[in-house]
C-alpha cells in the first residue's frame, strides 16, 4: 500500500503499530524523500503480508491516525495447495464443499477442475486452496478432510516438503 | 556355518540358488517347504532339491516337517522365508521363537512375525545372545534396515517416507502412462505376476503399513502395530484423478510416512511433483530417510523379485557369519 503521511518524526512508526496488531508481517518499507519537494507530507510504500480478511480493519486504524492511503495493491494470498478429491462430488453438494473453505475468512478456493467420466460413476476434482500463511493452510486442509470424510470422498493430498 | 532354509518359494529358491552358486562359506544342511523337508548334515545337493520340487511338489520328503527341522541340531542359522500371514504371523512366528530359544540365529523375509512381535523377538534374541535379522522384510534389495541400524549410527532419524509396494507403484504408473482404469492396470499387474490373485493386501496399503511398522519399530524402538497406522489404499484412484495430477506436473503414488514428532504413521495415496526423488516408475521402491546429521537420503531399488530379495537374506547371513563364526 502507498501511504501519504505528515513529514514529522514518529509518524512512520505510528503506522507500523496497527500493522502488527492486525497480524501483519512487513516485507518492505520504501521511503523516498524528494529534496525538491516543499510539501509537508511524505509518500511511503509498505509491502506486507496480512492474514486474509484483516485489511478493512487495518485501513480503518491507519486512517484514524490521520494518514491517507493513496493506493492499495491487490490483496494476495501467498500460500497455494492443490488437492484431488475422488467420489460422488456433485451429488454431495460441491458448492457446499467449496463454501466450507470460503466461509472461513482465512482461506479460499481459487480453482476447481472437475472430471466426470459417466453418470453414476465417481468423479474426480482438483481443488486449489489459497491462504495467507501455512497455519491457515493446515486449518483449511483439515476442514476439507473433515467435510470429505463426512461426504465419503477420498482426498489425495500433496506430500509436503520436509522442513 | 550351517543354514536351514524354511520356505522354497520365490525367495527360498533365490537363496538356495545363490548358496549353490557362490562360495560363501555357508552350508545348506536342511530345507523344507509346506509339503516336506530334508536334513543332510553333509550339505544338501541344491540341484536335487530343485528337481524334487519340480517333480513331486516338495523340495524334501513328506515325512519331515519344517518344525522338525527347527527342533533339530542340524543348523546354526535359520532362514525363515515362508509366506507371510498377516493375522497371526504363523507358522513363521513359532519357527522363529523356537529357533531363538534354541540359541540359533534367525534371518527372515517374513513381515508377519516381525511386524506383530518385533519387541518380543528382538528381546528374546538379545537374551539368547543370537542375531535376528530381517533386511528382506522391507523394500527387497534396498539395504534399509542395515543402513538404519549401522550406516546411520550417531544420527537422529527424524522421518521416513517411501514408496514401499511395487504392485501399487506398477498399477499407478500404468494408469498414468496408458490412461488405464484401476481395474485394467490391476489385471495387467496380475498377468505379469506383479499382483496376487487376491490383491487386497497390496492395494489396500496393508503391505506398506506392515513395512512402515517394521521400520518405525526398528528406528525408534516403538511397539507399534498395524492398528496404529492410518491406512488408505489405491483401489479408489480414478484415471481422471491421475490426469488432474499430471496436468500440474505431478503424479499420484502410495506413500508410507512415519514422523514420530507428529505421532504420525500413515499410508495414503499422495500427490508428488514429477521431479521428486520418490517418484519412481514400475515396480521400483524408493525410501527417503531424514536425519539430523546426514540430511536427507533417498534409496531406490527393486522391492521384490526372487534374487533381489534373496540378496537381502544373503547379506544378513554373511553379516551373522562375520560376527559369530568361530565362536563357541
Amino acid at each position: 500500500m502507498k501511504l501519504e503521511m505528515k513529514d514529522t518524526p514518529g509518524q512512520l512508526v505510528s503506522v507500523l503499530g496497527p500493522i502488527s496488531k492486525c497480524g501483519g508481517n512487513i516485507i518492505a518499507v520504501i521511503h523516498q524523500r524528494d529534496p525538491e519537494s516543499e510539501s509537508d507530507t511524505l509518500d511511503v510504500q509498505i509491502v506486507l503480508d496480512l492474514p486474509a480478511g484483516r485489511l478493512p480493519a487495518l485501513i480503518g486504524q491507519i486512517k484514524a491516525l490521520g494518514v491517507d492511503i493513496l493506493r492499495i495493491g491487490e490483496e494476495r494470498l501467498l500460500h497455494k495447495r492443490s488437492l484431488i478429491m475422488i467420489g460422488h462430488i456433485m451429488h454431495t453438494d460441491i458448492s457446499d464443499t467449496v463454501d466450507q473453505i470460503d466461509r472461513t475468512g482465512f482461506a479460499e478456493v481459487s480453482e476447481l477442475s472437475l472430471m466426470m467420466p459417466a453418470i453414476n460413476e465417481r468423479s474426480s476434482a482438483r481443488i486449489t486452496i489459497k491462504t495467507a500463511n501455512r497455519i491457515d493452510m493446515e486449518s483449511a486442509v483439515s476442514i476439507l478432510r473433515e467435510v470429505a470424510g463426512r461426504k465419503e470422498l477420498l482426498v489425495v493430498e500433496p506430500l509436503e516438503e520436509w522442513t | 556355518m550351517r543354514v536351514a532354509l524354511l520356505g522354497f518359494g520365490s525367495v527360498g529358491q533365490g537363496v538356495a540358488k545363490i548358496l549353490g552358486e557362490k562360495d560363501l562359506d555357508l552350508t545348506l544342511t536342511a530345507v523344507a517347504d509346506s509339503k516336506g523337508g530334508i536334513i543332510d548334515p553333509g550339505g544338501i545337493s541344491i540341484p536335487e532339491a530343485f528337481s524334487r520340487k519340480a517333480k513331486s511338489g516338495t523340495c524334501g520328503r513328506p515325512k519331515l516337517s519344517a518344525l522338525d527341522i527347527v527342533n533339530s541340531d542340524a543348523y546354526d542359522i535359520l532362514v525363515e522365508v515362508t509366506p507371510t500371514h498377516i493375522d497371526d504371523g504363523e507358522p513363521a512366528l513359532t519357527h522363529i521363537r523356537k529357533a531363538l530359544a534354541l540359541h540359533r540365529h534367525v534371518v527372515t523375509s517374513n513381515k508377519g512375525p516381525i511386524a506383530l512381535a518385533h519387541r518380543e523377538l528382538t528381546d528374546l534374541a538379545r537374551r539368547q545372545g543370537v542375531a535376528l535379522r530381517y533386511e528382506a522384510t522391507v523394500c527387497g534389495a534396498i539395504p534399509i534396515i542395515h543402513t538404519l541400524q549401522h550406516g546411520l549410527l550417531g544420527n537422529e532419524v527424524k522421518a521416513l517416507f517411501g514408496v514401499m509396494n511395487g504392485t501399487c507403484n506398477y498399477i499407478l504408473t500404468r494408469m498414468e502412462d496408458e490412461g488405464l482404469t484401476y481395474d485394467q492396470a490391476l489385471g495387467e499387474a496380475q498377468e505379469m505376476g506383479y499382483a496376487e490373485k487376491d490383491p487386497t493386501y497390496d492395494v489396500k496399503g496393508l503391505d506398506t503399513a506392515l513395512k512402515l511398522v517394521i521400520l518405525a519399530n526398528t528406528v525408534w524402538g516403538m511397539d507399534a502395530g498395524l492398528k496404529d497406522v492410518k491406512v488408505t489404499g489405491i483401489d479408489l484412484i480414478t484415471p481422471q484423478a491421475i490426469q488432474l495430477a499430471m496436468d500440474q506436473e505431478t503424479a499420484i503414488r502410495l506413500i508410507g510416512e512415519a514422523i514420530p514428532s507428529k505421532d504420525l504413521l500413515r499410508v495414503s495415496p499422495r500427490i508428488i511433483p514429477r521431479n521428486h526423488p520418490l517418484l519412481v516408475e514400475g515396480t521400483l521402491n524408493a525410501l527417503t530417510v531424514v536425519t539430523d546429521l546426514a540430511g536427507e537420503l533417498t534409496f531406490i531399488g527393486k522391492g521384490a523379485g526372487s534374487v533381489e530379495t534373496a540378496s537381502a537374506v544373503i547379506g544378513d547371513l554373511l553379516f551373522i557369519r562375520e560376527r559369530y563364526a568361530g565362536r563357541p
